[in-house]
């Protein structure tokens, strides 16, 4: 089956500082890798090149069997990223929100009743009538992954996907990867929450000084960081 | 959807979101209104000058208000990054400008409907000639937005972007200004033959512009 992801030897550079140095990674359909790694050291980076966020600047890179240099626009149909921040407009509300990213995204079928499903599966039913800009953190982490929700893209990228999330947050997110899993979907999410990641995980990729590694199943997560 | 769907749904988020945040009311149209003010207190000890460099002022007073118009559509792109969500929805960059010029083409004609009354009652104009005046306005306004949203896109990425736009800007959009201008004269001084080259020059520049910009914003957009 052909590879989601195929990366061979990618330079990324964010001003002058390398922040990929020769990156491979290959990701397979239906896995959910893992990726770990401390601050700096290039995770959101291998997200962003993935989306087509940032070009590369050496190497292969391939999403989708889309060359990243030729055709980011065409990969990017397929994907979804979860970043920092939501991707929305404060002056409109989560259920406005939703439904612009699901029109622009081209959604089949009766988009309203995609945006209630998803509305009520990231459980912000009662904000979906309030404006982004009074959304607290938590919600807006919410309304962030429903965002990707909302077009259920093939491929989704989560960066730090548990953090500003509480209990209920967790679970929801936890129903939504499981949800995205049972329906063939590939997912990347770099996380430091290790422990809650591993337990979802397919495998795990350490990107350290921006470059990969692949973490052993079996070896225990401290150990890995060592 | 196709690109004019895709453009018809920007535009709409534009226009809602101006709407809702009410710059444009509250902020934009207040400041044209206080530069028609001021250039009247300017030359107010020669009342019969205020007619006829009315068009002019006019004119300036639109430019001035675009500038922030325009940096406001970009700004909104800017919070939460939704440009990059756009990116990652696969909007056709042609679409995007497209709904960004007409939103603001949209917001520039409320404005000049406001401060063309305010002219006529500062500045003591007689209105004649109000066929030229809308034919030559709405080619002007269209023109003035496609140049901006391009121009726009350019600084949209850059630290000094507020600065940097009006530098970029206002000499490419000097053949709206002499254009709208001259057009202007013609129509309130009751000459509307004398206006068709000028509405001839404004109509070349929308469509140059909306053109360049529905070929070139893609790419841009990209690099911002």
């Amino acid at each position: 089956m052909p590879l989601v992801v195929k990366l061979r030897s990618v330079v990324c550079l964010l001003g002058r500082f390398p922040a990929l140095a020769g990156i491979d990674l290959d990701v397979a359909p239906g896995e959910l890798v893992l990726l770990s790694g401390p601050n700096g050291a290039g995770k959101t980076t291998v997200l962003r090149l993935i989306a087509g966020l940032v070009p590369p600047r050496s190497g292969h890179a391939e999403v989708f069997g889309h060359d990243l240099y030729e055709d980011r626009i065409s990969a990017r149909r397929r994907l979804a990223l979860v970043g920092h921040e939501t991707f929305c407009y404060d002056e409109l509300t989560v259920r406005e929100n939703l439904r612009f990213i699901a029109r622009a995204a081209d959604v089949s079928g009766d988009v309203r009743r995609v945006v209630d499903d998803v509305v009520a599966t990231t459980g912000l039913g009662e904000v979906a009538g309030v404006l982004h800009a009074r959304l607290s953190a938590g919600q807006r982490r919410r309304l962030a992954l429903g965002a990707a929700l909302v077009r259920d893209p093939e491929l989704y990228l989560l960066d730090e996907p548990h953090a500003g999330l509480d209990a209920d947050g967790r679970a929801v997110l936890n129903n939504v990867l499981a949800g995205a899993r049972s329906r063939g979907r590939t997912i990347v999410m770099a996380s430091h929450e290790l422990e809650l990641a591993r337990e979802i995980a397919s495998r795990e990729v350490r990107i350290e000084a921006g470059m990969a590694s692949e973490v052993p199943q079996q070896q225990p997560v401290t150990e890995a960081i060592r | 959807m196709s690109v004019w769907g895709e453009a018809r749904m920007v535009a709409a988020k534009d226009l809602r979101i101006e709407l809702r945040s009410r710059v444009a009311l509250a902020q934009i149209l207040p400041f044209g209104l206080i530069v028609i003010l001021l250039f009247a207190f300017a030359l107010d000890p020669d009342r019969g000058l205020l007619p006829r460099v009315a068009p002019g002022l006019f004119w300036v007073a639109v430019l001035l208000a675009a500038l922030l118009a325009l940096g406001r559509s970009f700004s909104i792109e800017q919070q939460w990054n939704a440009r990059d969500g756009l990116r990652i929805a696969g909007l056709d960059g042609g679409a995007i400008f497209l709904g960004k010029a007409a939103a603001i083409a949209t917001e520039l004609f409320v404005l000049e409907v406001v401060l063309g009354a305010g002219v006529v009652l500062l500045y003591d104009v007689s209105v004649h000639g109000l066929g030229i005046l809308l034919l030559s306005a709405v080619a002007a306004t269209i023109g003035l937005a496609a140049t901006g949203t391009l121009y726009g896109v350019l600084a949209a990425g850059l630290r000094l972007r507020e600065t940097l736009l009006p530098l970029l800007l206002l000499p490419v959009v000097a053949p709206v200004m002499l254009g709208a201008t001259r057009a202007f004269e013609d129509g309130l001084q009751g000459s509307p033959g004398d206006a068709w080259p000028w509405i001839a020059l404004l109509a070349i520049f929308a469509v140059l512009y909306t053109a360049i910009g529905v070929l070139a914003f893609g790419s841009l957009w990209e690099e911002a």
